[in-house]
């Protein structure tokens, strides 16, 4: 008997395989996509015009970023080490992809039911892998054998482990609500109400812990370009510092992802069953749309001032947020 | 059984495969000029003096310590969550209560010593 966590969704092999595969390709559809999406929405928000000459309208900026990236030459720094120089761009990748399969794209009873796999602890599932691009950064800061780089990876891991403790209590609340941690049982535990109504505290914790995560700004202190050239990255070129971007925006979309199964009903939505994974990429891209947003408007914290916030503001209040929570969930 | 674990398997084949293609793409496609210069670390010019047994902060060493405290309070926390409205009893939510307010006890200490000010 292995000890393995049930799993509540099972279909013939080969359609499983199909299915991971097409939510793979979907994500790298999108992914794209959104870069150039932030450019342009970037650029407009600072009234100018943003990428607008390669294909109609700037759409094929992300082909020839990621032609130009991949004719670049591949060096690194004399003192760097090179087996785990090369393996962090990688690992970061990795995390960031196989954090997809726990996404609920669809209602598995009914509907299509577009889902990697419906194991049982769904939410410790996204924090073991999620974390583990935690170490793709630090092993890249370490192993450049750069100032700037060690610095930047220093402060990242500081950084993403703050906001980790906040990001785990915040989704508690959700947790005790649903009395699951599979996340299908947690989507279908939002049928009558949103949790973002009873949950609204949870919601703003997470989301702010997500942007810390994610190293998005207000919170790309790793990446300062102002005093720290570009943090961890600093080293990097071509398309191993390209992978750093492309984890970036997939790591987005898992946070903006989670955050819609737990707080915003998931796949729910009016119309057939098929429209489950419409409406639920309909909500994540709504998400990232804030995220952009969010940079546009906001400047950067200082270091002392992002600790402060994570330690002496999101911790207390995600902490009494769990506290209440257990009280309602108990009394009512 | 096993078999049901299949998805996570593809997407960690498909993890290693992309990754694998970014780190080593540039080595395939990209030209190959090696030059003594290139490989110094970027340093805004100044001569460049690198050890690996750099120093750093004592402030880094404290968020660690303080963090596998508090997660291991998130880690305990979760089990007792997951059940607590099947459960549906004063007893486990009393608990939880006394469990978290140990911990919030321990955060004020730690705060009023000043451990979480940064220096």
């Amino acid at each position: 008997m292995i000890p393995l966590a049930e799993v509540g969704f099972v279909e013939a092999t080969w359609v499983m395989v199909v299915k991971s595969v097409l939510i793979f390709l979907l994500v790298f559809l999108i992914v794209p996509v959104l870069t150039v999406a932030e450019r342009k929405l970037i650029g407009r928000f600072q009234n100018r015009y943003g990428p607008n000459r390669v294909g109609p309208m700037g759409l094929l900026q992300p082909l020839a970023d990621i032609m130009k990236l991949a004719g670049k030459e591949m060096f690194r720094p004399s003192g760097a080490v090179p087996l785990l120089f090369a393996i962090a761009p990688a690992l970061v990748i990795f995390s960031g992809i196989v954090t997809l399969a726990i996404i609920p794209f669809g209602n598995v009873q009914e509907g299509i039911g577009l889902y990697g796999i419906d194991v049982s602890i769904g939410v410790l599932y996204f924090f073991a892998f999620g974390s583990l691009s935690f170490y793709g950064l630090l092993l890249a800061g370490w192993s450049s054998g750069s100032k700037y780089s060690f610095l930047g990876s220093m402060r990242s891991a500081a950084q993403l482990i703050s906001y980790e403790v906040s990001m785990g209590l915040s989704l508690l609340g959700g947790v005790m609500m649903a009395g699951s941690l599979s996340l299908t049982s947690i989507v279908e535990a939002q049928d009558e109400i949103w949790f973002i109504v009873p949950q609204f505290v949870g919601f703003l914790i997470f989301m702010v812990a997500g942007f810390a995560e994610t190293n998005r700004a207000p919170f790309d202190l790793p990446e300062a370009d102002a005093e720290l050239v570009q943090g961890y990255m600093t080293e990097y070129g071509g398309m191993r510092f390209g992978s750093y971007l492309l984890a970036e925006y997939l790591e987005m979309f898992v946070v903006s992802a989670i955050a819609v199964t737990f707080f915003l009903g998931g796949w729910m939505g009016p119309g057939p069953g098929w429209l489950d994974p419409v409406w639920m990429i309909a909500k994540v891209l709504t998400l990232i749309f804030f995220f952009i947003w969010v940079r546009a408007t906001l400047p950067r914290l200082r270091y002392d001032q992002l600790m402060s916030l994570g330690w002496k503001i999101m911790l207390p209040l995600a902490t009494l947020n769990v506290l209440v929570t257990a009280i309602l969930v108990t009394v009512l | 059984m096993l078999q049901s674990y299949l998805p996570v398997l593809v997407f960690a084949g498909l993890g290693v495969v992309v990754g694998g293609a970014f780190v080593l793409l540039n080595g395939v496609l990209g030209a190959k000029r090696p030059n003594p210069i290139k490989g110094q670390p970027y340093e805004c010019g100044l001569p460049t003096h690198v050890a690996r047994s750099f120093r750093f902060g004592i402030s880094f060493y404290m968020v660690a310590m303080l963090f596998i405290l508090f997660d291991i309070e998130v880690v305990f926390l979760y089990p007792v969550g997951a059940i607590l409205q099947s459960a549906d009893s004063v007893f486990v939510l009393v608990e939880i209560g006394i469990f978290v307010v140990l911990l919030f006890v321990a955060l004020i200490f730690v705060w009023r010593r000043g451990a979480l000010d940064w220096r």
